[in-house]
């Protein structure tokens, strides 16, 4: 990086002469450096899931969830810094809530994901604040069906069909390219999305990792509900499986 | 000198020590000088108001009834107000009183149910802990003279065991067997109680059900804040379920010929 050092990348409240917030970029490099997130969005719903990087075996099994719930109807993963993701999704719930509040009605995504971003990009503002070091999937079912949005540590946010973030992004959008997603039921891109982590996982760099799904979806009557123990089972066995006759 | 410079300007308050050091320095009061100049008014009677919720328990679960009807005062107002309102999968609140309120209260647990869901700690609240919720918020309005006008019944049934209890405006709580807000508490509790109370344990879903719709068919003769169109709601081990609206055979003409009960002019 040929920027270390010029003393544009202390602040983000200064530009570099080329116009990049370097600050902004750097908390980029945070996303990349976490284990991978991603969200399909399909006919009937939507799925999360992520690779947990397990740094230690003394941790407690199924700690620190980087899916979390922000209402009924609407789930949120990250990739990142951690505790910036908790942060994230406190202020998704008080959203949602304040929308509820107010109209009486669940929040659309279209109108939370707005909400983060505008709340994301104020941290790109000030000098006595960091920017976000996560980038946000959040997907729900609203009146327009299933919505998938990704909120970048910039405030930008897009919507999307199949996102991924974090380490094995690249790989994973080529495996989410291959799928008909507008045609899979929420049961199968279950199984897809447990194959995509396992497949995006490097098991040369990391050895451990905890497989994370959530849904959403006809069969959850639209609630966003982690994957039932049995669907797990059979959507990580498959997996493994689809791994051993790779390439 | 004054250092506020909101103070500039202004009368000079001649009653008020600036440099008083006892009890503690404050600064300079501008604000109204009339103490009831920003007069509150508070909740002294209920506008629109629902009359009895009916709840006893039976062997599978508990079961409430209350009617579709909604008063102002004694214009019979709404009949398709629904007063039975499942919160969660183990839970229905019944309401008496102010039906306006009652909608509060169903946003307050709303909120408290979602909360809840958000955290996904495969925990969630069950009747016990939605009438204590509900006694505290109860309790701490009427403490701020300010309560929120309504008789509540809490029924569930949550790890294997009924919960049937009572919390009103004043926050004052209870529990039993068969339970009654409202002109019902006059008028069907001694009917459920005899019916009931001891036989808890052996009262089918369809005897419980004939008990509870006779007790609204006296409520609807006896009580003129009633309606012949109501809900009954049961929660057992399958979950909660709250009926669709149904009518009940009621016939007035019987009326005819009884002075002061039917329409006699003289």
């Amino acid at each position: 990086m040929t920027s270390i050092g010029t003393g544009y990348d202390l602040s983000a409240s200064t530009y570099s002469p080329d116009g990049r917030i370097f600050q902004v970029e750097y908390a980029n490099k945070a996303v990349e450096n976490s284990g991978t997130a991603i969200g399909l969005r399909v006919k009937d719903g939507i799925v999360l899931a992520v690779e947990k990087l397990v740094h230690s075996k003394l941790l407690v099994p199924e700690a620190n969830r980087r899916i979390q719930t922000v209402d009924r109807h609407v789930g949120l993963a990250t990739a990142g810094l951690l505790a910036d993701g908790r942060q994230l999704a406190n202020r998704a719930r008080d959203e949602s809530l304040n929308y509820r509040d107010s109209w009486k009605q669940p929040i659309p995504l279209k109108y939370l994901a707005d909400r983060l971003g505008l709340y994301v990009q104020v941290y790109t503002l000030y000098s006595s604040v960091r920017p976000f070091g996560i980038s946000t999937i959040v997907g729900g079912i609203d009146e327009n069906g299933p919505t998938l949005y990704v909120i970048e540590p910039s405030g930008v946010f897009f919507g999307y069909h199949g996102a991924a973030v974090g380490k094995g992004k690249q790989l994973a959008k080529t495996e989410m390219e291959k799928l008909k997603l507008s045609e899979l039921t929420t049961r199968q891109a279950v199984m897809e999305a447990a194959r995509i982590i396992h497949l995006v996982h490097d098991d040369a760099k990391e050895k451990d990792f905890e497989l994370e799904l959530s849904w959403i979806g006809d069969e959850t009557n639209g609630l966003h509900l982690p994957v039932p123990k049995d669907l797990f089972e059979e959507a990580d066995k498959a997996a493994r499986a689809a791994l051993e006759t790779f390439e | 000198m004054d250092h506020f410079p909101t103070n500039w300007g202004r009368p000079r308050n001649d009653a008020y020590d600036a440099y008083g050091t006892y009890p503690i320095a404050q600064r300079p009061y501008n604000g109204p000088k009339d103490t009831f100049e920003a007069g509150v008014q508070r909740t002294q009677q209920p506008i629109v108001t629902g009359t009895s919720v009916l709840a006893l328990k039976y062997k599978d679960g508990i079961m409430m009834a209350a009617d579709n009807l909604a008063s102002y005062g004694s214009l019979a107002r709404f009949k398709d107000i629904e007063r039975l309102y499942p919160v969660g999968n183990n839970t229905v609140i019944g309401a008496g009183g102010d039906m306006s309120d009652f909608q509060y209260i169903q946003s307050l647990l709303d909120s408290l149910m979602i909360e809840e869901f958000t955290a996904q700690d495969g925990h969630s609240l069950g009747p016990k802990e939605i009438h204590e919720y509900l006694s505290q918020v109860m309790y701490g309005r009427r403490s701020k003279i300010n309560p929120l006008w309504n008789s509540l019944i809490v029924g569930g049934f949550k790890d294997g065991k009924r919960f049937l209890a009572y919390v009103d405006l004043l926050g004052t709580t209870y529990s039993a067997s068969t339970l009654a807000t409202g002109y019902g508490a006059y008028i069907a509790q001694p009917l459920l109680r005899k019916a009931i109370e001891g036989y808890e344990d052996v009262l089918t879903e369809e005897q419980a059900e004939k008990i509870i719709t006779e007790c609204l068919k006296v409520l609807f003769y006896r009580d003129a804040r009633s309606l012949n169109k109501y809900q009954i709601a049961t929660i057992t081990d399958k979950g909660v379920n709250v009926s669709e609206s149904r009518s009940m055979e009621t016939t007035w003409s019987f009326a005819e010929g009884i002075r002061g009960y039917g329409s006699q002019t003289q």
